[in-house]
């Protein structure tokens, strides 16, 4: 499979940011995540290898590296729930039972009708509203239990 | 409520306070008459064409510490920077806006509602160190604040305020957006070089040091968004107003995200020296649910647990290393009476197993057994041995040992928990096998693709 032509545009434009292309490679990795389904398939990690004329190891070794790139494709929503320091002192942790609950998936896992990914992260500089979590990428902040029944009961299909 | 000089968050409560029009009418004190370009402090540094060393020398004479943890002198940093008239490489400036110390959370807010200041403030910045060069490392999480600072550069770009000859002046200076995806350690500043030339965030063993050899082996200076923040009002209203706030040794105001259990976590606007009790209980409403307070971090999690007893303390860099901790972000964490010391030291534990590049074994292998050893203690399933164990450990990781400072921030700490609250160690430590409930699913604990992480 190749990348589609309006990716490779993008990554064209974001090359020119930077004396090496290499550079572009975690911003593009974004935009393949974004537009390829939620992850970062052993296919796309080919394709940009060839783009960026890297191994396909290297690209694999960047991807493994960072905690925001999936190697599995994730359910239809992806519930992010921090618990760190500042969200567990302000009960993350029923938080994400609740989640849990409401959407029968386990941690970084998928509920078995695909809806909804759950994964737990590390502190997202949004300590002074813990509990939070981010849900496809729009942080919810200062939740109370409650809240969590109610933002993910909102989450259409 | 203390009453206090403030300016970092003024426009932030103004509507629209994150565009140009906003900001232009709000910048600057000393506003040039005549200024057109919405930048009023880099519009008359450039038109008067002021020299390169009288700007640095300002920053220097305003004694401004690094808002990014170390507290290191800003005008002495830029100084570091080779001569360009003898080096003819290009010159970078790499804005640290990858903010993700555990309780800091003061960043994002200046990113969202003032992306301009950040902006002009970056453009003095590379004006006074000759560099044509400035990427913004915005976390991947940070999407909103990203694209409001994007907004703001296309905005300051169409203003004729990036880019080729700026304002006509003859200054080149080009600003890029970059994202980060999702690692603590791309906020250590050798880690961010290289996650921003597209590789795995591992440190870089120093020297050299990035002034010397940084981005694609340039001369290159990483700075905190809120150090940079900083640099038009010291520009626009000289040191000596800027020293009339803090204390000698840390002049200014800085932002401190309070949170945890307080009546109202926010970020704040305090001078530094301000006593801590001032802002936990008058600005932030004191200890919720009216308990007592156990214990806080003055400055993230990297800065070790001080007990109540000294919140009188002075936030400075200076006073608060005497009480046996750091200053680092200005994050302040609030424990209550009822908070489980050996739990929250085991989320930290995690945090930093999860987070070590895996590059040095020290911090390798110390931070999965801080990590072990905590979580048995906290499951009930301690000993008093694990106590001396833990200061051992850490004595094995640090000061210094490593090629970065995450293995510190994890280990020093760790002896500051023993010496502060040993009795709470020794009683999770001697709880009968299995005493305690297990209060948290196993599954939470188990960091995402730790393995690869490490690997
Ligand atoms: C593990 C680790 C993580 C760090 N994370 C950040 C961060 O998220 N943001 C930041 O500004 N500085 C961070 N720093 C500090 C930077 O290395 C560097 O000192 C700072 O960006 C310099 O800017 P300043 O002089 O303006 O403070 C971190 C340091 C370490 C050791
Ligand atoms: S101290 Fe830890 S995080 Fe820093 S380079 Fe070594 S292993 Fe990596
Ligand atoms: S600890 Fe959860 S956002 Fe910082």
């Amino acid at each position: 499979m190749a990348l589609p032509q309006a990716l490779i545009a993008e990554f064209d434009e974001l090359c020119t940011h930077y004396p090496e292309r290499q550079a572009a490679l975690i911003p593009a990795l974004h935009r393949c995540q974004e537009e390829l389904g939620g992850w970062i398939s052993p296919e796309t990690m080919e394709d940009c290898a060839a783009y960026f004329e890297l191994e396909p190891v290297e690209v694999y070794g960047v991807v493994s590296f960072y905690p925001m790139f999936r190697l599995t494709p994730p359910g239809k929503h992806v519930v992010s729930v921090c618990h760190n320091i500042s969200c567990t002192l302000r009960g993350s942790e029923e938080i994400l039972r609740r989640v849990c609950e409401f959407t029968s998936a386990p941690v970084h896992g998928t509920s078995p009708d695909g809806k909804f990914t759950v994964e737990v992260v590390e502190c997202q500089g949004a300590c002074a509203n813990a509990p939070m979590f981010d849900l496809d990428g729009t942080y919810h902040e200062d939740l109370e239990p409650a809240d969590v029944d109610r933002i993910l009961g909102g989450v259409g299909a | 409520m203390s009453q206090h000089e403030t300016y970092l968050l003024d426009r932030c409560d103004l509507e629209n306070s994150h565009t140009l029009e906003v900001y232009s009418e709000h910048s600057a004190k000393n506003r040039a008459a005549d200024c057109q370009s919405g930048y009023p402090t880099l519009e008359r540094i450039l038109r008067t064409k002021q020299d390169v060393k009288a700007v640095v020398e300002e920053i220097k004479d305003s004694g401004l510490r690094g808002r990014g943890g170390a507290g290191f002198p800003s005008g002495l940093k830029m100084s570091f920077m080779p001569d360009p008239s003898k080096d003819p490489r290009p010159r970078f400036l790499a804005v640290n806006a990858d903010e993700s110390e555990p309780g800091t959370c003061k960043d994002r807010v200046l990113l969202r509602e003032d992306p301009h200041g950040l902006l002009e403030g970056i453009l003095i910045a590379c004006y006074a160190m000759s560099a044509g060069t400035a990427y913004i490392y915005v976390r991947g999480e940070y999407r909103l604040e990203y694209q409001r600072v994007k907004d703001a550069l296309a905005e300051a770009r169409a203003a004729g305020l990036v880019g080729k000859n700026i304002l006509g002046s003859g200054f080149d200076c080009e600003v890029w957006m970059h994202q980060g995806a999702g690692a603590y350690i791309c906020g250590e500043e050798t880690g961010l070089m290289e996650s921003l030339e597209g590789k795995r965030g591992h440190p870089r063993p120093k020297p050299p040091f990035p002034a010397g050899s940084g981005l694609w082996g340039n001369p290159t200076t990483v700075n905190n968004v809120e150090t940079l923040f900083n640099l038009p009002f010291i520009l626009d209203r000289g040191a000596t107003w800027y020293r009339g706030m803090g204390t000698d040794k840390s002049p200014g105001n800085i932002l401190v995200g309070i949170s945890g259990h307080v009546a109202k976590p926010g970020v704040y606007e305090v001078p530094l020296g301000i006593p801590a009790r001032t802002i936990i209980e008058d600005i932030a409403g004191g200890v919720w649910k009216n308990r007592k307070m156990l214990a806080w971090f003055p400055g993230g999690s990297s800065t070790g647990l001080l007990p109540a007893n000294t919140i009188d303390t002075a936030m400075d860099h200076d006073s608060i290393k005497a009480a046996g901790s750091m200053l680092g972000t200005g994050a302040m964490i609030v424990l209550d009476e009822t908070t489980s010391i050996v739990h929250i030291s085991r989320v930290l534990a995690r945090f930093y197993d999860h987070e070590s590049c895996g590059q040095c074994s020290q911090c390798r292998e110390g931070t999965q057994w801080l990590h072990q050893i905590l979580s048995r203690m906290d499951d009930g399933r301690g000993r008093l041995e694990d106590i001396e164990l833990l200061s051992s450990l850490a004595s094995g990781m640090a000061p210094g040992k490593t090629i970065c400072a995450l293995a510190d921030a994890a280990a020093i700490p760790t002896h500051a928990l023993i010496k502060n609250f040993r009795t709470a160690l020794e009683a999770a430590a001697s709880q009968v096998d299995g005493a305690k409930a297990a209060a948290v699913p196993s599954t939470v604990t188990e960091p995402a693709k730790s393995v690869e992480a490490s690997a």
